[in-house]
């Protein structure tokens, strides 16, 4: 049971997916513009994670080892395309403002990383653990980075206005400003890991 | 820091100068003096508050971003952070809501310079990261220029550069600062002043900004508006915040080349640059871009003209 737990938060902690692994980082430049945006891309992401790490891990045993990347690719592909046509069915606004990023999920390292890393060595239910956890992580940083530069870039959070009588800070929505958000939140991360981990020793 | 490092291993010979950081700074401090002043002459007293705050927040900042790298923050009051706030400061409009130049500040040291590991490891020049930040953020405060005290239409105006018709402006009124600009940059004659002192006291070599300033000229005559050949040089070589970046800002020792050679590089590279953001780009003007872009490949610039080793032989 532990294990399992354990499973299912390390996405969210210690391996999070944009704050310590680095990984997707490309939508997460993109679209973090607004936190309906991050969430929207967020919620996606997971939906294909699961889906992939689900079906990946239950033919782990029939993917040949030599073509796995392409078996892998259109499997994620498959739920891809899925999300996409419902986002357009349902979420046109949203399907709109992620644009191009929502079919780019297909190469999102996060997606295949946990294909290729866990899913096609572990058995269903703890790969299905570890997307989630994946997911639930990647939507969390995405909510975090896309909240601030909202608040800050345009005085709103989630479309509400917050702030009043506040001037936006254009640098934050603009393209420098994620680098530079996405920048300080992981070098302050890195920086209380660091003195977790020298705590850590120093009781050992 | 010379002074507090008693023991200095070097090779032969050994020159000592009385030099240090603290002392370079005040100086480089003091020959701003005269730009200011002019500028405070002719934009009235409101500049002298766009200064006070940008200074007192680079230094406070300063001595926080010290204070949390457990380093010792009175370091924050050798002159360097101060520097940085005046330097802004001289790149800011003379009206300005009380914040902008507060978070300008702000935004400088902290992530400008501290960011990177404080004084010495900064890539860019503190200063101009305060401003592009400023300029991106709230373009409309930014641009928003106020004419000298004594014209008669004294709110807003545009600055020669951004006119269409960049006559209505002589070349004395440009070398005076006798038209609408930021602070520091107006005064053509005080920052040359400011300029020659530091040249004698061989604070700041001319290669920078003589190539800087050379380029512009001649690519500005060479593509001018007015057609090939015929472009007005001497109006872009007074306009504009040239005089300043390419002697004050340029010539910062951490974020320039170490070599002559680097050094003449590093101005045409930054003068060709201006050129193209002043006449092509969506900017009127494009000095502080222009550094800021070149100040990123200084490294490489270094790498290229590293000079050869005493009595090495060229195989």
């Amino acid at each position: 049971m532990k294990k399992l737990a354990r499973e299912f938060l390390k996405g969210i902690t210690h391996e999070n997916p944009t704050f310590r692994l680095i990984l997707g980082l490309c939508p997460t430049l993109a679209v973090s513009t607004s936190v309906e945006n991050g969430i929207g891309m967020g919620m996606a992401a997971t939906f294909v994670l699961l889906g992939s790490n689900i079906i990946i891990s239950s033919l782990r045993k029939v993917i040949p080892d030599q073509i796995r990347i392409p078996c892998f690719i259109v499997v994620i592909a498959t739920f891809v395309t899925i999300v996409e046509l419902a986002m357009k069915a349902y979420a046109p606004a949203l399907s709109r403002a992620l644009g191009i990023f929502v079919p780019l999920i297909v190469v999102n390292c996060v997606v295949l990383g946990r294909a290729e890393a866990f899913a096609r060595k572990e058995p269903v239910f703890v790969s299905m653990l570890d997307a989630m956890g994946m997911g639930v992580g990647f939507t969390l940083a995405l909510v975090l980075i896309s909240g601030i530069r909202e608040i800050l870039g345009n005085g709103t959070f989630l479309g509400f206005l917050i702030m009043k009588s506040f001037e936006p800070v254009l640098f934050i929505v603009l393209a420098p400003g994620a680098l530079l958000v996405i920048g300080l939140l992981i070098g302050f991360i890195n920086m209380l890991a660091k003195k977790r981990a020298a705590k850590v020793s120093r009781v050992k | 820091m010379a002074s507090e490092n008693r023991l200095t291993v070097s090779p032969s010979p050994h020159i000592k100068s009385k030099d240090n950081t603290a002392k370079i700074m005040w100086v480089v401090f003091a020959s701003l003096v005269p730009a200011g002043a002019a500028g405070i002459y002719i934009f009235g007293a409101g500049c002298v508050k766009v200064i006070l705050i940008s200074i007192i927040s680079c230094v406070v900042t300063e001595m926080v971003c010290l204070r949390f790298r457990n380093r010792d923050p009175k370091t924050a009051l050798d002159g360097s952070a101060a520097l940085t706030g005046l330097l802004l400061a001289y790149n800011l409009p003379p009206e300005l809501p009380f914040w902008i130049p507060l978070i300008g500040g702000a935004v400088s040291i902290a992530l400008g310079k501290q960011i990177f590991g404080g004084l010495g490891h900064n890539i860019f020049n503190p200063a101009l990261v305060g401003r592009a930040f400023l300029q991106i953020s709230w373009p409309v405060h930014m641009t928003t220029w106020k004419n000298p005290r004594w014209w008669p239409d004294a709110v807003t105006t545009a600055t020669p550069l951004a006119r269409e018709n960049p006559a209505q402006v002589s070349y004395m009124d440009l070398f005076l600062g006798n038209h609408g600009g930021c602070i520091g940059e107006v005064c053509v004659i005080a920052l040359l002043i400011g300029a020659l002192f530091l040249l004698s006291r061989k604070i700041i070599s001319l290669h920078i900004p003589a190539s800087f300033v050379a380029t512009v000229g001649v690519l500005a005559w060479v593509f001018g508006k007015d057609g090939f050949f015929q472009g007005d040089f001497m109006f872009h070589a007074l306009s504009g915040g040239l005089i300043l970046g390419a002697f004050f800002m340029a010539t910062d020792y951490v974020t320039s080349p170490l070599t002559k050679k680097g050094k003449i590089m590093f101005g045409a590279a930054c003068g060709v640059l201006t050129i193209i953001i002043r006449l092509r780009g969506s900017y009127p003007e494009g000095v502080s871009y222009a550094i800021l872009f070149m100040n990123a490949a200084v490294p490489i610039i270094d790498r290229f003209t590293r000079t050869r080793k005493y009595g090495l032989v060229k195989k």
